[in-house]
């Protein structure tokens, strides 16, 4: 079922390792930083407007 | 006449906030599914190329993302159409959502294809129609992302992004048709509605890859727009309140 | 409500402009946005002189000739209508083979033949093991030999206008 013969073959990719690896590896990096850039964007979002509001709440009740 | 009601409730961001966060780990979860399965069946399972040998394995991602790259345009002028049309405030965002995936999806395109065109053509880039075109496409996603950060009014900025996404859809049948129309360096198309030119094991493991790719954008585009929400209805009582309760999650 | 659909028909017409302004662009560039001419065009004079540009066909089988020095490379390119020799030296793809479509960047001879100082390799759309590629080589071979069909040798290039 399995196609491969051994580990090294399966990196080797039959002589094409680099490329097909260097596909692979770019695609990972992109899906792994991503999400977080998106997250942490999101969380300092998050902080500045309750900054802002808890900002104009004091300007409001003064 | 309850339908209608509730088709443009969902349409209001208030609504459409908590729904997107309920729904985001579902997506991310379906994703890992299926991005197990298609790297097991293409990467472990499916069968050696007899053109290609191993190096034909790029297209399990190099396919997927650039449909991704090409769809997820489609969506956003979908959503500039409907926000043009209807002055919808959640059209817009959703456009602003999805842009910097639909970006890195011709992005990874274009890199993978290099990738593959170096051992396979010979070349890592050559003028064909349909790689100039999909350059072209990446550049729209990056003039739309400029073109809407520039200008500080939100509905403003979405007019001008939309009416760019629109002007550029009749790029998406050029990339998809330009191996059909002239003499290009890329191959035409493998798979179609009417017949598939792949082996079924190596089909569906590009099938299920496509899948993971679909998923994971839903995914971060829902997870991108709850933020765009937050910031853009910042002024409404519900987003102050949310904000002041505590951690919004 | 008016507005609104007043506000659809202008985008929807809009559109069209735009859609119909790029056909006719793309109509016009057709012949540079080619990566390549046929050797059938090239037997019809569009190729241009003095200047680089790339045919494109599949190579024909038993016509690659290597020298001694192992770099340089003499074969044709074939349409299946119109042959041109190339003379070639450099390196080449994996996927430059007998009877598999090429691409060659270079300029004509005096002689008619081409001299190429890129050869890149065009692969087909067919995805399959080794053993399913035999299984179709053989079939058509069995074809082949109960009636002739000339798509056998794979994609034909498309002819440029």
């Amino acid at each position: 079922m399995i196609h491969w013969n051994s580990f090294s073959d399966f990196i080797a990719m039959g002589g094409y390792g680099l490329y097909v690896w260097g596909s692979f590896g770019a695609t990972a990096l992109v899906m792994a930083i991503e999400p977080i850039v998106v997250l942490r964007n999101r969380s300092s979002t998050i902080s500045r407007l309750k900054r802002q509001i808890r900002a104009e709440n004091r300007n409001t009740s003064e | 006449m309850k339908d209608r009601f509730n088709l443009y409730r969902f349409a209001s961001p208030a609504v459409f906030y908590p729904l997107a966060g309920a729904m985001t780990p579902y997506f991310v979860a379906v994703s890992i599914v299926f991005g197990i399965a298609g790297l097991w069946l293409g990467m472990l399972v499916a069968p050696t190329d007899f053109q290609q040998g191993e190096g034909y394995r790029i297209i399990f991602i190099h396919v997927p993302a650039s449909w991704m790259s090409m769809f997820i345009y489609l969506v956003m002028a979908f959503w500039a159409a409907i926000g043009l049309a209807f002055n919808t405030r959640l059209s817009g965002m959703m456009a602003q959502a999805l842009a910097p995936t639909g970006a890195l999806m011709a992005f990874l395109s274009l890199l993978t294809g290099a990738l593959w065109g170096k051992p396979m053509w010979g070349a890592w880039w050559v003028w064909d129609a349909r790689l100039t075109s999909e350059l072209i496409l990446l550049f729209l996603y990056i003039g739309y992302m400029a073109l809407t950060a520039a200008i500080d009014d939100p509905r403003r900025s979405d007019k001008a992004g939309g009416l760019l996404l629109l002007v550029g859809v009749v790029n998406i049948p050029i990339i998809y048709f330009s191996v059909k129309w002239w003499n290009t360096l890329h191959q035409g198309s493998s798979i179609n509605l009417a017949k598939s030119s792949m082996a079924t094991t190596m089909l569906w493991g590009m099938l299920l890859m496509a899948m993971c790719f679909w998923m994971y954008s839903i995914a971060i585009a829902l997870m991108r727009v709850r933020t765009i929400i937050l910031e853009r209805e910042r002024h409404s009582d519900w987003v102050k309140t949310l904000l002041l309760a505590g951690d919004p999650k | 409500m008016k507005s609104r659909h007043k506000k659809l028909a202008l985008i929807v017409g809009a559109l069209a402009i735009v859609g119909i302004i790029a056909a006719l662009v793309l109509n016009a560039l057709n012949s540079n946005i080619a990566l390549y001419i046929t050797p059938t065009d090239v037997a019809a004079g569009k190729a241009p002189k003095d200047k680089l540009f790339r045919i494109g066909g599949l190579v024909k089988e038993g016509s690659i000739k290597r020298q001694a020095d192992g770099v340089t490379i003499a074969f044709i390119i074939t349409d299946t209508e119109k042959d041109i020799p190339v003379n070639y030296k450099g390196i080449l793809p994996d996927l430059f083979k007998e009877g598999k479509g090429a691409v060659a960047q270079g300029k004509l001879t005096a002689e008619g033949s081409f001299n190429a100082t890129e050869v890149l390799a065009k692969h087909d759309e067919n995805y399959m093991p080794p053993e399913a590629a035999q299984a179709v080589d053989d079939a058509q071979e069995r074809a082949a030999s109960k009636h002739v069909s000339p798509s056998s040798a794979g994609e034909t290039p498309k002819a440029s206008n």
